[in-house]
């Protein structure tokens, strides 16, 4: 049974709605939006942040915020990719995947001990460590553009399928990579409804002082939600690296501002306890669009970048309406006396 | 067996060399209503922890339900029945009704996974024992207080409650939602289950309980049953001090210093008159939406009346806002002192000097430091609000002497004509009478002071006229010294 009443209250149903707008007007205009090469361009651009994304969201649900997640992506795939080329690796990728999410999970303990343990405040101690591990690859490490092991080369050149433009004669081939993307999905789906862990998260996203007299173990979630999201970082470093078949050392740093926006764009409340994984993933995908899409009705680069912007406002200022509109009205109810 | 369902004797307890229980004791009976009374800070909230099991007592003994416990974890006193309902209820605002409900079962079996069935039973059940009706799928931040109360409440008896202790539940509820929370302690006494009532509130502590248990700064001062329990009594017990409850009649008729002529505002208030002389205390009561708050807004200058007049000192005046009615010698503190009247992280010095740094300011504007602290000391003096030091953040002071700051703000103006909203609410009764003395010595000096408040008791005893407004008109004017609070009642809502 489906509440009208508690839908109209989500975002999901706007942020959708915008996406269908924005896509029939580029098609209109264009006659390119609905071909099989733009649309796997566009699922191909989307996984590196929707990976991202999918942990800040679950850090933001928890009432914090993370700000080092592609510090630490950067150089957990940086570092295992020097580490496998230095010994001429050649095995399985699955193993380079290994080291970078075992290297993300030690960043991200970094954050957990500060965090959970010594309760420091989040920003700022993301702040602090994305700075930290962001001068150990560029110092200690002396990081450059390299080029990575055959193995993670051949995985970067696996498509599942290839799509082509008739018309333009375009073809475009959906990486394997879109699989890490759509497992990390479903496992953090099912972590977060169907375990007392993940319920956790959004508990002391709610309140943190009450979860804690409910019995909920609060340090060890917060200490599981950083390590856990360092370990995804790790992994999503590499996805980028054997995307572009080349360990860029920088080029993700920056991107936490677009993952943050579209992750609040998609619902999830900036200050805890609400989100979802639709509305995150609506809010990659609306992202995405306009950073891609925007050029295909003849709208210069440049100019993406306002409408992005105006979008972020636009989107979180009506989100942070709606939370308003019912804040206003508790605490009006609270002041009965 | 014995017949308490909790006992705990001469129990002790510091926190870093500061005592906070000095050796109390306390016993409930099976089935009964205690009332568990005394000011902030009298160590109410530590038992409670202590009996909940989160703090552990230094000395002393606790017995639950017939088994001794030296001690005792938060997990034993669910075990023998102990449930607490928490001032802010302890709820997850953005979960739904029925995760709310359930999740600290699922927390003490331990479980792993969540199994949405399950949570939708115990949920149900919860709700079934109380016979409350609520949409499950509904999260708690979009319901009233009142029925988040109703989740705690329904969360505590999954739990096989045999004592539930509330702490100030009333606190955030209206008075048909007090009502309500009455019935729902009968009905959970009706079934065996005593409760704990923590309050400081007067009227509710005679409403509610059958027997009760008074602290004062961490002892036991009285305990018995609540009929045998007076008004004066009880305050004594609280602060340990007598009150004169003689109402106040100033020593000479002094001149109008403010007057409304026939005054309306659409939608609040309708051709009101009356006059205000210098020394006396006028209380204003009324129900909500009767237009006393209205009114007195009207005269600071908050709104604009529609039709009238209002007279300073005899000469007709328009004031035109705020600042034009400070300057006028009238200042209004409002209701709640706590978020509209002070800037809580800053200084004392700075929060009573605030309103008149133009004053104590030299060339370009450069403050006068000495002439600051002299001010500043005198109100401190004055109204003896209880610091060391000046320069300490007023949220470091008691409610009583927070809402003494703001007294001195509005003092250090010059005014005539002080209004006061609600000047007690939230503060407990030591400083409450506090603040009627000091307004008595205020007005004693001259000053005129408009009193609105719900607290009948409070109108009664510290105002020397009292006007009740219903329906955006006065009722009547009567005289605090030949009146009753039930008087006072059948006026304002009009069956009288």
């Amino acid at each position: 049974m489906i509440n009208m009443r508690r839908m109209a209250k989500r975002s999901e149903p706007y942020v959708f709605g915008a996406i269908v707008l924005l896509c029939l007007l580029i098609q209109v205009q264009s006659k390119q939006f609905f071909t099989g090469n733009n649309l796997v361009d566009l699922a191909r651009s989307m996984i590196v942040p929707a990976l991202f994304s999918i942990g800040a969201m679950m850090v933001i649900v928890s009432g914090g915020i993370d700000v080092s997640f592609p510090a630490i992506a950067s150089l957990a795939m940086y570092a295992t990719d020097r580490i496998l080329l230095n010994v001429n690796y050649s095995g399985n990728v699955m193993l380079a995947y290994a080291m970078a999410a075992g290297f993300g999970l030690a960043m991200g303990a970094v954050n957990a001990l500060l965090i959970g343990v010594l309760r420091l405040p989040t920003l700022v101690v993301t702040l602090g460590t994305s700075s930290l591990f962001t001068g150990i690859m560029q110092g200690a490490l002396a990081a450059s553009e390299s080029p990575v092991p055959p193995s993670i080369l051949a995985h970067g050149k696996e498509k599942l399928f290839t799509a082509t433009n008739t018309q333009l004669g375009l073809t475009s081939d959906m990486p394997s990579q879109i699989l890490i993307l759509l497992g990390a999905l479903l496992l953090v789906f099912l972590l977060l409804r169907y375990t007392m862990l993940g319920r956790g998260i959004y508990a002391i996203g709610g309140d943190e002082a009450a979860a804690r007299r409910a019995g909920f173990n609060v340090v060890g979630v917060k200490v599981f939600i950083y390590c856990f999201v360092g370990a995804m970082a790790g992994v999503t470093g590499m996805v980028r690296a054997s995307m572009m078949m080349n360990a860029h050392p920088t080029n993700l740093l920056g991107m936490e501002m677009t993952v943050i926006a579209a992750v609040v764009l998609g619902g999830t409340r900036v200050t805890g306890g609400l989100g979802t994984l639709t509305g995150t993933m609506l809010g990659v995908a609306l992202m995405i669009i306009l950073s891609n899409s925007l050029i295909l009705i003849g709208i210069p680069t440049y100019w993406t970048r306002v409408f992005t912007g105006a979008v972020i406002i636009i989107g979180t200022g009506v989100t942070a309406w709606q939370a308003g509109g019912s804040g206003r009205r508790l605490a009006s109810s609270g002041t009965g006396l | 067996m014995s017949d308490n369902i909790l006992k705990v004797e001469n129990i002790k307890k510091s926190f870093g060399g500061v005592e906070a229980l000095k050796g109390v004791s306390l016993e409930i009976r099976k089935g009964e209503i205690h009332c568990l009374a005394g000011e902030n800070g009298c160590g109410k909230s530590t038992l409670i922890k202590i009996v909940s099991g989160v703090y552990e007592a230094d000395e002393g003994s606790i017995e639950l339900d017939g088994k001794s416990f030296s001690r005792m974890s938060p997990m034993d006193a669910i075990a023998r029945g102990v449930q607490v309902i928490y001032q802010d209820f302890s709820v997850f605002p953005n979960l739904t009704v029925m995760e709310n409900l359930a999740l600290n079962m699922e927390l003490m079996a331990e479980r792993k996974l969540v199994s949405y069935k399950r949570i939708r039973a115990i949920a149900s059940e919860a709700l079934a024992k109380l016979g409350v009706d609520l949409d499950l799928e509904e999260r708690v931040e979009n319901l009233s207080v009142a029925n988040r109360q109703l989740i705690a409440i329904c969360r505590a008896l999954l739990h096989d409650a045999k004592l539930v202790i509330m702490d100030e539940p009333t606190t955030a509820l209206t008075k048909r939602e007090v009502k309500a929370l009455f019935a729902i302690i009968k009905r959970l006494q009706a079934e065996g289950i005593s409760i704990l009532f923590v309050s400081h509130k007067l009227d509710e502590v005679f409403e509610i309980s059958e027997r009760y248990t008074i602290f004062r700064n961490g002892q036991n001062v009285a305990t018995g049953e609540t009929s045998g329990l007076d008004r004066k009594a009880f305050v004594r017990y609280m602060t340990g001090r007598e009150f004169s409850e003689e109402s106040y009649r100033p020593a000479k008729q002094g001149e109008v210093v403010l007057a409304a002529k026939n005054l309306s505002l659409t939608g609040a208030f309708k051709d009101l008159s009356f006059e205000l002389r210098a020394g006396e205390i006028l209380g204003i009561t009324g129900l909500l939406g009767s237009g006393r708050t209205e009114l007195v807004q009207t005269l600071f200058g908050i709104y604009k009346p529609d039709s009238g007049e209002v007279q300073v000192r005899g000469k007709r005046v328009r004031i035109r806002g705020v600042k034009s009615a400070i300057r006028m010698g009238i200042g209004y503190v409002p209701a709640d002192r706590l978020t509209e009247g002070l800037f809580l992280p800053q200084s004392i010095v700075r929060n009573i000097v605030v309103s008149k740094l133009d004053r104590l300011s030299g060339l370009f504007g450069v403050l006068k430091g000495k002439a600051i602290g002299a001010e500043v000391e005198k109100w401190v003096r004055e109204l003896s609000i209880a610091t060391n030091d000046p320069s300490l953040p007023v949220q470091t002071l008691s409610g009583g002497n927070q809402q003494k700051v703001v007294l001195a703000r509005w003092l250090a103006n010059d005014l005539s004509v002080l209004i006061l909203n609600g000047p007690t609410v939230g503060v407990d009764i030591g400083s409450k009478y506090d603040i009627h003395a000091l307004l008595r010595s205020l007005a004693e000096r001259g000053l005129a002071i408009i009193v609105i408040s719900d607290d009948l008791p409070e109108v009664l005893a510290c105002t020397s006229r009292i006007l009740v407004m219903r329906g955006g008109g006065i009722a009547e004017v009567l005289d605090p010294a030949s009146t009753t609070e039930q008087r006072l009642g059948e006026i304002s809502t009009g069956v009288a």
